[in-house]
């Protein structure tokens, strides 16, 4: 009897623990608060504050009224956005190089991935690995920069290389056909090799078991590809499809914005780069939030569609 | 996992040579710019050997200035990244902490929805930042990514060794500097190294945010200098174009050369430790 009465007390203490008053446990972590309040401050600042900025895209926005004394119009910007003939250049474009972007440099990341896992030679293997890596770390004026020097007009190196051998120099840079072209090339030089690193990690992680067993039921090396490396990683490339389609819209802004010139502009216009010529050239602040703001929402929709499709095909999804 | 079937060995032979092929493909306009701006003659295949295009860039008054600027805000605008990071992270590793999944919660919404471009410009005009070096190192100085790896390496710590060291009397600040910061040095290497390269690279926020030529960062030089005197068709507008339209190649190759031996100096760095400090915290998520 004695012995049960002691045990429900044990039991009891570490719940009438728990059950302290909130503002007791709080100012505990008194420290804790403090240590956390410049973060939070920033978060509050340069993330929330902004999100509740995007009521300027319902208004007349005017900073020398402010948020209060602006004139609301509702839905005006949108509806007028979407009479212009410019949204559907800027959604086809941008839908378009996003799509390259999963279409073709993210299973090319893939491809990569399996080709690097399939070396044997750790040296050759960590060498091709190093020199892969390395552009990822310049910046987009660089590598456009370097772009510029190879095919720009009379002057660069590969139309130089071209009337040298008596043919005529090509416009890439000011061509609506190499705009796309050029966009995903860069993409692949500077990130291809970058994007192998989490499928690597996911890859060396498949058990040698599995292929040894495979081996014994007589599969070929496309066979184990097929049955055993693919399906091993295939919950990180859904993953990570779901991430970069969060990204969907946000992709390579800088490199399109440094690429673009008044040539190119109709295969090359996208939503950021209209939000950044109509906002802060032009002024026209609350028409281009409106923008920017249809583009966060199609860029969300994005997101928790690719979820709910993965969840539909049994992966795990990110939340 | 070795295959001795013919098959086997072409598909291996076929992958060396691939492989190799890209890594080549990928170093050779690398290679070709920075031969090519060591030579100042104007042909395909360098032949000659000067310096003077490296002279040329640091004799004149907005090169250098600029570096000094970017190499400013890269060191600073780092401390600031750790520093915050560091605290927050730390508060947030106490899984008992009230309020917390809340606070986690808010940061996380962040990575998947923003305010946008021109009321996140006003935001960072109404606190005063434009045009000044701030403008460059506080907008971004958080990311909700960093933070989550960041707090998962703090709660890999062993909360025993938290536990004892407070139970000797020692405060919070002591725990985070003395125990957990020393123990998570891979990580903020990583976070650290990462960040810098973000900082260095940096150029739209620049644009943006900052109109006095005297403030510019390297890349928005560099993009004066490369991009625009390349009589590229009516980019006009916000930017002044320089004067450098008659600058040879020689000279803006030798511009890229410059801005980014920074980021070849700290590779070797970055190459040993992403695969430590940041898969080790992605992975866990």
């Amino acid at each position: 009897m004695k012995k049960e009465v002691m045990q429900t007390e044990r039991q009891a203490l570490p719940f009438a623990m728990e059950k302290k008053p909130l503002w007791l446990r709080m100012w505990k972590e008194r420290w804790l608060y403090l240590f956390l309040l410049p973060g939070v401050l920033y978060f509050a600042i340069f993330k929330y504050l902004p999100m509740g900025g995007v009521a300027m895209a319902f208004q007349n926005y005017q900073p020398y009224l402010g948020f209060l004394q602006s004139e609301w119009v509702g839905f005006a910007h949108f509806e007028r956005f979407f009479g212009e003939p410019q949204f559907w250049m800027l959604l086809r474009n941008t839908l378009y190089i996003a799509f390259l972007d999963v279409l073709v440099f993210f299973p090319l990341t893939i491809v990569l991935s399996m080709l690097l896992n399939e070396v044997r030679r750790e040296w050759f293997k960590r060498s091709i690995q190093t020199f892969v890596y390395v552009p990822h770390f310049l910046s987009w004026v660089v590598v456009v920069g370097i772009t510029y020097l190879f095919l720009e007009g009379e002057n660069g190196v590969i139309n130089v290389l071209l009337t040298s051998l008596g043919r005529e120099p090509v416009a890439f840079l000011t061509s609506e056909d190499w705009f796309r072209p050029l966009i995903i090339m860069q993409m692949i030089w500077k990130d291809a090799g970058w994007g192998t690193i989490i499928f690597l990690a996911a890859l060396s992680g498949v058990s040698p078991v599995l292929y040894e067993s495979a081996k014994m039921d007589g599969a070929n090396r496309f066979r184990q590809l097929w049955h055993i490396t693919l399906p091993s990683i295939k919950s990180v490339i859904v993953i990570l499809l779901i991430l970069r389609l969060g990204n969907f819209l946000d992709l390579g802004f800088e490199q399109i914005f440094l690429m673009l010139n008044a040539l190119n502009r109709e295969v090359g216009e996208v939503f950021d780069t209209y939000v950044y010529v109509v906002g802060m050239r032009q002024g026209q602040f609350s028409y281009s939030a409106a923008v920017g703001l249809f583009k966060s929402l199609v860029g969300l929709v994005l997101v928790m569609g690719a979820n709910q499709l993965a969840k539909k095909f049994g992966e795990e999804g990110l939340y | 996992m070795t295959n001795n079937s013919f098959l086997g060995r072409l598909f291996d032979g076929c992958n060396y040579v691939f492989l190799t092929l890209l890594g080549i493909a990928t170093l050779l306009p690398f290679v070709y710019v920075v031969v090519s701006s060591f030579s100042n003659s104007t042909d395909l295949i360098p032949t000659s050997f000067s310096f003077d295009a490296y002279a040329y860039i640091f004799s004149t008054a907005t090169f250098p200035r600029s570096m000094l600027v970017s190499v400013y805000i890269t060191i600073v605008g780092t401390a600031i990244h750790l520093v915050l990071a560091s605290l927050m992270a730390y508060a947030l590793s106490h899984t008992a902490l009230p309020g917390r999944s809340i606070i986690m919660l808010l940061v996380v919404f962040t990575m998947i929805f923003n305010g946008g471009m021109i009321p996140t410009y006003f935001v960072v005009e109404g606190v005063g930042l434009t045009d000044t070096l701030w403008a460059l190192m506080i907008p971004n100085a958080l990311s909700a990514f960093n933070l989550i790896i960041l707090k998962s390496f703090f709660q890999s710590i062993p909360n025993e060794l938290k536990e004892s060291a407070k139970m000797d009397g020692a405060h919070e600040i002591r725990v985070l500097t003395q125990i957990v910061l020393p123990l998570s040095l891979p990580a903020l290497a990583a976070l650290g190294l990462f960040h810098a390269v973000g900082l260095w690279n940096q150029y739209f926020n620049a644009i943006l945010y900052i109109n006095d030529s005297s403030k510019w960062p390297v890349q928005v030089l560099l993009r004066q200098v490369v991009i625009l005197s390349q009589g590229a068709v009516g980019e006009s507008g916000g930017e002044v174009a320089s004067d450098s339209v008659m600058l040879s190649q020689g000279i803006k190759m030798a511009v890229i050369v410059v801005s980014i031996v920074p980021i070849m100096l700290v590779y070797p760095f970055l190459q040993k430790h992403f695969a430590k400090g940041v898969l080790l915290g992605s992975v866990k998520g």
